[in-house]
């Protein structure tokens, strides 16, 4: 939990020993944190990563400090800021852009909607950078129609100890899946070319629905998510008995210009402007309890339509609700927070209903769960979709039994040969890695090529042993 | 590394021998840590702890051996603990002490020293030692245990009493010290532990066993308590001894 003050995001600017921790504010640690102006800079870096001061040879990369747990954090080592990789190319006619690695999506999309032009896959949130959306290969509501954000990564390019390369799924197809999800560990990316989709506005057509039950709610999310781009479910996990994992649903899609009223045209292509809220002070014991939990579960179950058809919202309001305050992640308080996300295949769709009725059993609700169907994952050994169900939940980290409950939730998801996501990760028992992620070998493999002395680490690979066989 | 909830994967018990000490590693190789240095005098009871943690699933166990008189030799101590462990340390635990017998050797120059030396001198540099490399590491914590027996000191166990109210005066200013470092200094105060050093003496009102300290330690690492009294409600009963006239705490029973 965190101790003393984190700062999740440095500026560009800011460089020295940082003590850092991820946006769950869980398990800070410090480092060396450096903000490369320039390839040739941060190829010096990588290649021989310990200036003065510095105990350790390890180097990660940092963008925007969005994930939750220690994937962007190297203890005792070197933390590359990528800000500095901000260059934005032009769009070209068939959508291809070439963008830095420190680029937020959020920048990217003020760039690109005016043009007629959006990312193809967006996350909860625009605040993380381009090279941290590909180093987690980021999924969105999209998941089950267009796969993650790594599919429309068009080339890549890696700084890593043994040189820089340009990759393409084709040209590389092992350095550039092991780099799509890798979590960092492949090298420091520096610039991407990514495919955009055309849009007609930056509206979404919603459909909404409640529904009172687990079981109802997987039932119309598997009979209708075909019919529309997007599509997510909200559940209220605080309830017990025949409410259990009652949900809101919402499916959308890209609104054509028809779709707006005619005094709207003007500014059917307006991005998102920027976070107006803050927190305004740290709140000693954080005012998300089990009591504001239940209470907000209950406003919002309430405040959604029992059915909508067509409503039009905005791409932020759809996409990314959260971003309308900027530091949200205060609201857990000094203890931080953990988020936990979970996959399972298909054909064990129940372990979704066993995990939330666990949650009700243990009394260890969840303040936020958020279900979701997945595709067909792509070909990355980290990556995390797979094709089935993933459950999305948050939880203030002081809560007693939470530790114990997620071991057992992670027992129950490797059995059935799910997973869980690393870039929300920060408390998996290491055993269990190789179990859900089976590939971890091509990982190790082109690490092996590329990084042979293993000097990019991470807390979250020191603490799952990823490639200890071979640590210097 | 230490995960979000706190649980450490690596850990050196300086005081090796320590009940409480085992008893919180027992609890924290059930929380998934996986590397363990004990480090103290008697070699055999080392070995013995440590074959019984590595049948409870820890993967590497080492033994230190380490003489706490002299304390030019903590720094080496210290060194050879870090070594054995390989890689990073999460957690430095302090669980030192001799209570030896104040009324008998109020006026024994050598056994004062020697007292001093087993519960603050040594500790003291060893914990200094152990900082300035979790604060290179970049993370980590250091738990040393005190006694309410250094909050108010009485006449029955002072020599004791004062030498762990100088550790747990050096520990609390340390941890200011390294406080955004990234380290944590946690000063555990227990009352009366039914233990070994404890055995045939009169247990004192809200004594508890070692079990009940290893959980409250391992909740107050949860929860970055800089000081866990155990159990918990000895923080009001000191509050109020401290204010005690003289005359009246001379008095107490015990």
């Amino acid at each position: 939990m965190s101790q003393g003050t984190s700062d999740p995001a440095p500026n560009a600017g800011s460089e020295g020993r940082q003590l850092l921790s991820g946006w769950g504010r869980t398990a800070p640690s410090a480092g060396t944190v450096l903000a490369p102006s320039d390839v040739h800079a941060l190829e010096e870096l990588v290649a021989a990563p310990r200036p003065r001061g510095c105990p350790s040879s390890a180097v990660i990369a940092r963008g925007l400090g969005r994930s939750y747990g220690d994937a962007a954090q190297c203890a005792g080592g070197v933390v590359i800021n990528t800000a500095r990789f901000s260059t934005i190319g032009p769009i070209d006619i068939t959508g291809t852009v070439e963008v830095g690695a420190g680029v937020s999506l959020d920048d990217l999309i003020s760039v690109s909607l005016p043009a007629g032009w959006l990312i193809a896959v967006t996350p909860g949130t625009r605040q993380v950078t381009v090279g941290g959306a590909i180093a987690a290969d980021v999924h969105g509501k999209n998941h089950h129609c267009d796969g993650s954000f790594c599919s429309y990564v068009t080339s890549l390019t890696l700084v890593t100890p043994a040189g820089t390369h340009t990759v393409s799924a084709e040209s590389d197809p092992e350095l550039f899946w092991a780099t799509a999800g890798g979590m960092g560990l492949t090298g420091v990316i520096v610039k991407a070319t990514l495919q955009l989709k055309p849009v007609e506005t930056a509206w979404l057509e919603v459909d909404t629905e409640r529904f009172d039950d687990l079981d109802a709610t997987m039932t119309a999310m598997r009979d209708t998510d075909d019919g529309y781009r997007y599509s997510v479910a909200w559940l209220d996990c605080t309830r017990r008995g025949t409410h259990l994992g009652r949900s809101v649903v919402t499916w959308g899609n890209h609104a054509p210009k028809d779709a707006l009223s005619p005094g709207m045209h003007e500014h059917a292509l307006k991005p998102p402007g920027k976070p107006r809220l803050r927190v305004p002070f740290m709140p000693p014991g954080g005012p998300v309890n089990p009591v504001t939990m239940r209470v907000f579960n209950e406003m919002w179950f309430r405040k959604a339509p029992r059915i909508r058809r067509r409503s039009l919202e905005s791409l932020s309001s759809f996409f990314h609700p959260l971003d309308a305050v900027a530091d949200w992640n205060l609201l857990y308080g000094k203890g931080g927070f953990v988020q936990h996300q979970l996959v399972v295949p298909q054909q064990h769709a129940d372990v979704i209903g066993t995990a939330v009725g666990m949650m009700a059993e243990s009394g260890i609700p969840s303040s936020m769960a958020v279900l979701k169907r997945f595709g067909p994952g792509d070909p990355g050994p980290l990556s995390f979709p797979i094709e089935g169900w993933t459950l999305a939940l948050d939880f203030p980290a002081k809560l007693p039994g939470l530790p114990d409950l997620l071991d057992r939730l992670d027992v129950l998801v490797a059995d059935a040969g799910g997973r869980i996501y690393l870039a929300k990760d920060s408390r998996l028992r290491p055993e269990l890695l190789h179990t859900m992620y089976p590939r971890l070998g091509d990982l190790e493999a082109v690490r092996d090529r590329v990084d042979p002395d293993r000097v990019l680490q991470s807390d979250l690979s020191r603490r799952l042993d990823i490639g200890r066989r071979c640590a210097a | 590394m230490n995960d979000a909830f706190n649980h450490p994967q690596s850990v050196v018990v300086l005081g090796g021998t320590s009940e409480i000490g085992h008893a919180v590693v027992s609890r924290l190789v059930a929380d998934r840590c996986r590397t363990i240095v004990l480090a103290g005098r008697d070699r055999a009871a080392l070995e013995l702890a440590a074959d019984g943690f590595r049948t409870a699933g820890a993967e590497v166990v080492e033994v230190v051996d380490i003489d706490v008189v002299g304390t030019d030799r903590a720094e080496d101590a210290v060194a050879a603990c870090f070594a054995a462990a390989g890689g990073q340390v999460d957690l430095v635990l302090i669980t030192l002490g001799l209570l030896g017998d104040s009324q008998a050797d109020a006026m024994n120059e050598e056994r004062i020293a020697a007292t001093l030396a087993v519960n603050f001198s040594w500790p003291a540099v060893a914990m200094a030692s152990a900082a300035r490399r979790l604060r290179d590491q970049g993370s980590g914590r250091i738990v040393v245990f005190s006694s309410v027996a250094g909050v108010r000191i009485r006449a029955a166990n002072f020599i004791y009493g004062a030498a762990k109210s100088g550790l747990d005066g050096f520990a609390l200013g340390l941890g200011e010290t390294l406080r955004g470092s990234g380290v944590l200094v946690q000063v555990v105060r227990p009352g009366f532990v039914h233990t070994k050093m404890t055995a045939g003496l009169r247990p004192a009102p809200f004594a508890v066993d070692p079990n009940a300290v290893a959980r409250a330690v391992v909740t107050g690492m949860a929860r970055n308590q800089a000081v866990i009294w155990v159990p918990s409600i000895l923080r009001w009963v000191f509050a109020a001894l401290r204010l005690l006239p003289q005359a009246v705490w001379r008095r107490l029973p015990g």
